[in-house]
């Protein structure tokens, strides 16, 4: 990790009201993730206890400790998505890649993990792809996505 | 000289989600190809979700609208006569004379589908900023009258006057007022909010700017959560072109006021969504619930008096300045005036926005609009109002969609979000699901919401594996009773509401021996 990046980011937002939320996504964006070591160099640079920083960055479901694989998987298990079979997506998940949600495949190339609704509620199933929205999946199109990830 | 051939593809990204965007760039290279010429504008949806991607193509007639339109088809179209509106089997008519579009009331939805989210000038064009220039031209506290009277009350959920909050912001001698919207839009089955913003974003931003006025305040937050990233930019560039409009700013529209707007993206807790935590995560902080009182209009973000009100009432009001409170008032039932912005989703032959007065019932949205089930089976339960709203059965069908008469019936209409499932739901399952997504998702705060929800789900799990299901049954009726009461927020007090609600109207699934499959992974990060 660059300390000097981590300040920089923060540079770059202290004039915000409330500047550490957009600061930590700037940093997840730049680093794919929250190193534990940037969070005494936020603290430090925020005036805040490392406890304070540590205890937001843990709060929120998005910001992660560990770098995630190269392809993000986000299926949606809101209750409009479960009605048309968001449960048959995440067994699928399972069964082609030996995955559950929250992990990341051993050769670091994919990440699945679960959503509670993407807004596309009419449209589901629904996942979202390294932040692209997907609808009307099924399993064939889900492994066809998954497949080309792992490809890259 | 050949004029182009307006072709519109939408880019709301539900229409992404089902290659929007592959069928414009075929659109494109089809014209080439045939040596015509076109010009594409990518329009926001008309909420037609099951016919996306929606084409329309610019006709001496009108739109003539061709759907749903698969990248690979266009070639084939283009040649057949799609630019010259030809009578192609996908041909679906003059979009704005579909009976399904033209039996609502579109309100607040007037724009989306029509315009281009980002040209200022379609916006003008189509009756934009005229509410803006009314409110400058009226004192701060005609506009919070005239708001009042629309009897316009809040869509994020509580339905409380939008009026009454303003005028106690207004009334507040402070030097510094907020005015935040909540985009937070968390309720599956909702998505009225993301639309508006990647569909009419401008509106959003007059609505913010007209309550600034009201109020006197000199800053805004939306927080938009960060599962929507087509909001978050469409929101972002529609604000960047609004202060070189000069209706951000100093002195907007050459008046004294002087208004900045900024999106703050959220970090993905459910629980953001309730209005003192959405304040806290503004402030950089977790995002816990605050005790009320103090109310966010008299200590809201920083302490500040704050006005917090949803993307889709915020919406409504350059309407309502534009019209009059009378106009605006005269639709709806009692005490639901106006129109709802209805989401239909889940199960559903034609999902999508519905917009129409209150007081239409669910059944004329479920079976009327929505065409009942997308899998032909017949409709068994439908969730109105989100994760916290109630399972309703077909003899509910009936109940007016008004927030008095769905508050009566144990339900709520919440943020207008409809999800219909078929005969093979379990309901028992949906119950377990919704003790557990309260506890994955609340904030920790009180008890009886970050506990109880962990024994719903244990209790849940020993009714349906028949250990003495009769005491349990009553257990579970007990921890509901505690969450109600003893909660600090909606999200542990109305979770009992969609678990009572299965129980009473399911009760079936609820008996010995039946097995419940869903289990919701546990969460191995962010709890706190
Ligand atoms: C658990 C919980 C989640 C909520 N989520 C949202 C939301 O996503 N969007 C929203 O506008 N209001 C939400 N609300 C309601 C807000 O607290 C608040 O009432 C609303 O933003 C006020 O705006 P309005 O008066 O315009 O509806 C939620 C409330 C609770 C208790
Ligand atoms: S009810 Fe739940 S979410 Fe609301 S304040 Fe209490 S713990 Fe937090
Ligand atoms: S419930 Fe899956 S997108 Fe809304």
């Amino acid at each position: 990790m660059s300390t000097a990046l981590v300040r920089d980011i923060v540079a770059t937002y202290r004039g915000q009201r409330g500047a550490l939320l957009p600061i930590l996504h700037a940093v997840q964006e730049a680093l794919g993730y929250i190193p534990p070591e940037a969070i005494p160099v936020l603290a430090d640079e925020l005036n805040l206890s490392r406890a304070d920083v540590h205890g937001v960055v843990s709060f929120y479901h998005d910001f992660r400790s560990a770098p995630a694989g190269r392809t993000t998987v986000r299926i949606c298990r809101g209750e409009a998505c479960q009605a048309v079979g968001a449960e048959r997506l995440v067994s699928h998940v399972r069964d082609a890649c030996g995955m559950s949600l929250g992990e990341t495949s051993l050769d670091g190339s994919l990440t699945v993990e679960q959503v509670f609704c993407l807004g596309n509620c009419a449209l589901g199933p629904a996942a979202q792809v390294n932040g692209r929205l997907q609808g009307r999946l099924d399993e064939s199109r889900l492994s066809a996505i998954l497949d080309e990830a792992v490809a890259q | 000289m050949i004029t182009p051939v307006t072709v519109y593809v939408p880019r709301d990204s539900a229409a992404r989600s089902v290659g929007a965007d592959d069928v414009a760039d075929a659109l494109v290279s089809a014209a080439a190809r045939h040596g015509r010429l076109i010009r594409v504008v990518r329009n926001g949806s008309r909420g037609m979700l099951w016919l996306e991607p929606l084409v329309e193509v610019a006709t001496p007639d009108g739109r003539m609208g061709y759907g749903p339109i698969a990248a690979t088809d266009v070639d084939g179209l283009v040649a057949a006569g799609l630019f010259d509106g030809a009578d192609l089997p996908q041909r679906l008519g003059v979009v704005d004379e579909l009976p399904w579009l033209a039996a609502q009331n579109r309100v607040t939805f007037t724009r989306i589908g029509i315009t281009d989210p980002l040209s200022p000038d379609d916006y003008l064009r189509h009756g934009g900023v005229v509410g803006l220039v009314r409110a400058l031209q009226n004192s701060p506290a005609d506009v919070v009258a005239e708001v009042t009277d629309s009897g316009l009350r809040g869509r994020g959920g509580a339905g409380f006057p939008a009026g009454i909050k303003w005028k106690t912001v207004l009334d507040c001698t402070d030097d510094l007022k907020f005015v935040c919207c909540n985009a937070d839009e968390g309720d599956s089955g909702t998505f009225a909010d993301r639309m508006l913003m990647e569909g009419d974003p401008f509106l959003l931003i007059e609505g913010m700017t007209i309550a600034a006025y009201a109020v006197g305040a000199t800053e805004g937050y939306i927080y938009i959560r960060s599962e929507y990233p087509d909001a978050v930019a469409t929101t972002r560039a529609a604000i960047e072109i609004a202060y070189g409009r000069g209706w951000l700013g100093d002195n907007v529209l050459g008046s004294p006021l002087n208004f900045d707007l900024h999106v703050r993206v959220g970090g993905g807790a459910y629980i953001c969504g309730e209005e003192t935590s959405m304040l806290e995560s503004l402030e950089g902080k977790r995002g816990m619930v605050r005790a009320k009182p103090p109310i966010p209009a008299i200590h809201g973000l920083f302490g500040k008096p704050t006005v917090v009100n949803n993307v889709l009432t915020l919406a409504t009001v350059p309407t309502v300045m534009a019209h009059g409170a009378q106009a605006y008032q005269e639709l709806g039932v009692e005490r639901s005036r106006g129109t709802q912005v209805f989401q239909l989703g889940g199960n559903i032959k034609h999902g999508g926005i519905v917009e129409t007065a209150f007081g239409i019932t669910l059944g004329e949205l479920v079976d009327g609009y929505g065409g009942g089930t997308r899998s032909g089976r017949p409709v068994r339960a439908v969730q109105v109002g989100g994760p916290l709203g109630a399972y309703l059965p077909r003899t509910k069908f009936e109940l007016p969609m008004d927030y008095e008469a769905f508050a009566a019936a144990g339900a709520m209409v919440g943020h207008g979000g409809i999800v219909v499932f078929d005969e093979t739901v379990d309901m028992a399952a949906q119950a377990r699901f919704a003790m557990e997504f309260c506890a994955a998702e609340s904030c920790g705060k009180c008890t009886p919401c970050r506990v109880g929800a962990v024994r719903g789900v244990e209790v849940i799990d020993r009714i349906a594996a028949d250990e003495h299901r009769d005491e349990n049954l009553a257990l579970l009726e007990d921890l509901c009773d505690v969450m109600t009461e003893g909660s600090l927020c909606a999200m542990g007090g109305l979770t009992p509401m969609p678990v009572r609600s299965a129980i009473t109207h399911f009760p079936d699934d609820f008996l010995a021996g039946q097995p419940i499959p869903l289990h919701i992974s546990a969460r191995t990060e962010g709890q706190p």
